[in-house]
């Protein structure tokens, strides 16, 4: 299709306007990270000049790393377990004839309006109870329980489109099951299945409301928790350029994640919303 | 999995005259696999959501302070009329409410336009979704962060731009013109893509033929595209609403309900974590969901009605 200047000349200005839009907090966080800390309160969008100091002072101090591993290693258990048993549901879901489908979907569904601030309460006074506040399991089990239902609408959608008459074609060429599943359906299935592990990652990485309720010290509270309260090394250093050197740490992961997976992410996004 | 239901397919086709009675053998077989599957997705979903509030309610209907835990004690709907009596929940209610409204119908008009510039894109489709995600994957927290360290007047750039007499973090009007500003700018793209989505299954000859007809641009978003694209909108306006009416990231980390700016949110967590009193606290989380539950039951109906004409064409 032929453009005409105009229309170049107008998308132009929307890409750009658009890229502004989505870029300036980040890069202003950043550069606020790279500041001097006798230039934190200077009040330039850019550093006068550039330092690590604030970085050295995050990664030397323990709060910071202990929360980065919590962080790390919670948000990856949470993916796999709820991952695993949404597969297992959206493949019942979408290949199997039972009554009581419609239940589970909508059951799902109820689920993923469901307010956290309702039930916090209650886990904070279960886990104290049973022995799970302030641990990694007790952060996964909330975790794993409200991604399920957007990893089983995701997987859902993707698992309708997989032609699953294949592994039949793959059986009459005398492949064992066991090749046909690893070699056939696996590799077919494997797209989906990663979209939804990524949304569900970016959910365990992101939720704030359980860190701070069902956590209290290092040796589960996550980065957004441990931000929140974050006092800096003594009480006469600002925290405010350790917070921001401590926000593009956790900001990393994530923005190479949309760099390298955006069309799978906006798949995954649209896929349980436009169907359903 | 997959190989084990093809297994009994071909079982099937091989021994026909008893057919029938394996179909239903082979239904039954079907039943109990799916439920086995679905199993432990389900139990996982009842007991951390469908317990802990049966346990909600229960603590709801107690006098329950951790302070004072000798003190506990049935007080019955109690709890409740405390809450409803007071004049913290009422301005808080309001607070929720005004944030949500504002910031949803923002984001509905903002992202319709990104939605309807993408639809429109000529290059540099890769970057822009790129970029939209990025607001989309940030921890809520850091950009929670970004803008309240922005607008600070001791380490922020926008006081010194625009000249601003009084720093806004530090007023009631301020305060939520950031928060909703933060709001807004993180779950904008989502509405975006969702909106965009939507656009996609717009059929181009009926905007060519509306344009022939001598329609308007606009005439032609009103009468034509809007109407098609109605259930991507309530789809996207009802998770934003529900998500906005629970917002505490952004609160917490601006202003902590200070400048009179709290929600029910922050006041749920403060009474039930920072003055520990299980019994009120677990009231006023139950009056969260009640809410919600209703925004939910008012979209399903809207949506229900408005959805029905125009699926009945494409569906």
């Amino acid at each position: 299709m032929q453009h005409t200047r105009k229309e170049v000349t107008l998308w132009s200005i929307a890409l750009t306007v658009l890229l502004v839009y989505c870029l300036i907090p980040v890069i202003w966080i950043v550069s606020l990270s790279l500041k001097r800390p006798e230039d934190i309160g200077d009040g330039r969008f850019f550093p006068k000049s550039i330092s690590f100091k604030n970085y050295d002072q995050v990664f030397s101090e323990g709060t910071f790393t202990a929360a980065l591993r919590n962080s790390i290693g919670i948000a990856l258990l949470a993916t796999i377990i709820s991952i695993v048993l949404a597969a297992m549901a959206a493949y019942a879901i979408t290949r199997l004839e039972f009554s009581g489908k419609a239940l589970i979907l909508s059951g799902a569904l109820a689920i993923a309006m469901f307010p956290p601030i309702s039930i916090v309460g209650s886990l904070f006074d279960l886990w104290r109870r049973i022995g799970l506040f302030d641990t990694w399991l007790g952060l996964i089990i909330p975790y794993m329980t409200f991604t399920l239902p957007l990893a089983i609408y995701t997987l859902s959608a993707f698992f309708r489109e997989i032609p699953w008459d294949l592994d039949k074609a793959a059986q009459v060429d005398r492949a064992t099951p066991w090749q046909a599943f690893t070699k056939v359906m696996v590799p077919l299935a494997a797209p989906g299945v990663f979209t939804a592990a990524i949304l569900v990652f970016i959910f365990a990485w992101n939720d704030f409301l359980f860190a701070i309720v069902l956590t209290s010290t290092d040796a589960s509270r996550t980065v957004p928790a441990a931000l929140a309260f974050f006092t800096g090394g003594s009480q006469f250093t600002d925290p405010t350029g350790a917070i921001a050197a401590a926000a593009v740490v956790v900001t990393v992961p994530i923005i190479i994640m949309v760099l390298v997976f955006q069309r799978r992410i906006v798949a995954g996004l649209t896929a349980g919303a436009v169907k359903g | 999995m997959a190989v084990e239901t093809t297994g009994t397919v071909a079982a099937r086709e091989r021994d026909t005259p008893a057919r029938r009675k394996k179909l239903s053998g082979r239904a039954r077989e079907e039943r109990r696999l799916g439920w086995l599957l679905c199993a432990p997705a389900v139990i996982a979903m009842l007991l951390v959501t469908g317990y802990p509030i049966v346990y909600a309610i229960i603590l709801s209907l107690q006098r329950y302070d951790l302070r004072f835990p000798d003190d506990r004690e049935w007080v019955g709907l109690g709890n409740y009329i405390t809450v409803l009596g007071s004049s913290t929940w009422w301005e808080d209610f309001g607070n929720t409410v005004f944030l949500t409204v504002v910031s949803v119908a923002i984001e509905l008009v903002l992202g319709m336009l990104i939605a309807l510039v993408m639809h429109r894109a000529i290059f540099g489709r890769g970057p822009v979704r790129a970029a939209i995600l990025i607001p989309y994957g940030i921890v809520t927290v850091v950009s929670a962060f970004a803008w309240r360290y922005a607008f600070d007047s001791g380490t922020g750039f926008v006081v010194k731009w625009f000249g601003l007499d009084t720093p806004p973090l530090t007023t009631r009007g301020g305060s939520f013109f950031v928060i909703i500003l933060t709001e807004v700018w993180k779950t904008t793209p989502f509405i975006a893509l969702l909106l965009l989505a939507g656009l996609a299954l717009v059929p181009e000859e009926l905007q060519r033929a509306a344009k022939v007809d001598g329609a308007t641009a606009v005439q032609r978003f009103f009468k034509i595209t809007l109407p098609l694209i109605m259930p991507s909108v309530l789809v996207a306006v009802l998770f934003r609403t529900l998500d906005a009416f629970r917002v505490f990231d952004s609160v917490f980390v601006m202003t902590r309900g200070a400048n009179n700016t709290e929600t029910v949110s922050i006041l749920g967590y403060n009474t039930l974590i920072n003055r520990v009193n299980l019994g009120l606290g677990s009231a006023i989380s139950i009056l969260i969901f009640i809410c919600v539950i209703l925004i939910a039951v008012a979209f399903v109906k809207g949506l229900g009605t408005s959805a029905s004409p125009v699926s009945g064409g494409r569906r």
